[in-house]
């Protein structure tokens, strides 16, 4: 299984084991926008166990965060090593994105 | 060389081979693990899903060379190809929160050559692995 989803209170955590890429950024997308709908708002994806990401991947997220935010909640990112890192450095998407180095640092405050 | 159906579940695995032939290049392991990986990726994506537009029927042609001193791969498609110059930069303001157009940007920034040939539907992608280059081509240039 490519993502896991959990609860830690009230915000949902999504670990992303291996990859995500344009094969399988559907599957994260249909977990999130379950949640959403829901009524789940705060989101957390950790990168802790995530080899790499892909445009796609990429792209998910940034789909993903715009729709949390028009519903009035958030998505933070959280754990990416130092190769994710850069990715979301090139592309300037650590801008657009709350990124946390722990798990825990991103639950902080959300 | 590798002939992949037009299937974009088969990208992983096809990458994964591609970068088990470069196991010998094991000096290079991050750079190789990195940026030739996601440069791959993206090229067989984007022949995939924009080149053969998605048609089930294509097929997308992988061609892998490994030397001492550099790797390279061409991927080609069977679609019409397209005017890859009129790419926007994905990293501008106002295309920071569109969900695509990264791909083409993170073959440019990740390796040290990407030339399409005349037609648009054949890219060809070179990683330089000679001392004394960064093991990041993005954290060279960024």
């Amino acid at each position: 299984m490519a993502f896991q989803v959990s609860k830690s209170g009230e915000v949902t955590v999504i670990d992303v084991e291996g990859q995500l890429i344009v094969g399988n950024r559907q599957e994260l997308k249909q977990k999130v926008l379950e949640e959403l709908e829901k009524g789940e708002l705060r989101f957390v994806v950790d990168f802790s166990n995530t080899g790499y990401i892909d445009s796609s991947g990429l792209g998910v997220l940034v789909s993903l965060s715009k729709k949390i935010r028009e519903q009035g909640g958030e998505l933070r990112l959280a754990s990416l090593n130092e190769d994710l890192r850069t990715l979301f450095e090139l592309t300037k998407l650590d801008t657009l994105f709350k990124i946390a180095d722990s798990r825990e640092e991103a639950l902080t405050g959300l | 060389m590798l002939e992949l159906p037009n299937d974009i579940r088969s990208i992983e695995h096809a990458v994964e081979y591609v970068m088990e032939h470069c196991a010998g290049c094991c000096a290079y392991a991050r750079k190789l693990n990195l940026n030739f990986r996601i440069g791959l990726s993206e090229a067989l994506s984007n022949a995939m899903l924009y080149g053969n537009e998605r048609d089930p029927g294509k097929r997308v042609r992988v061609e892998v060379t490994i030397r001492d001193e550099e790797v390279t791969a061409r991927v080609t498609d069977q679609g019409a190809g397209f005017d890859h110059e009129t790419v926007p930069d994905p990293t501008l303001p106002g295309n920071l929160s569109k969900p695509g157009g990264r791909g083409i940007f993170l073959m440019r920034s990740l390796m040290d050559d990407v030339q399409f040939n005349e037609e648009g539907n054949s890219v060809t992608l070179v990683l330089r692995l000679e001392e004394g280059r960064s093991d990041l081509a993005g954290g060279a240039s960024a």
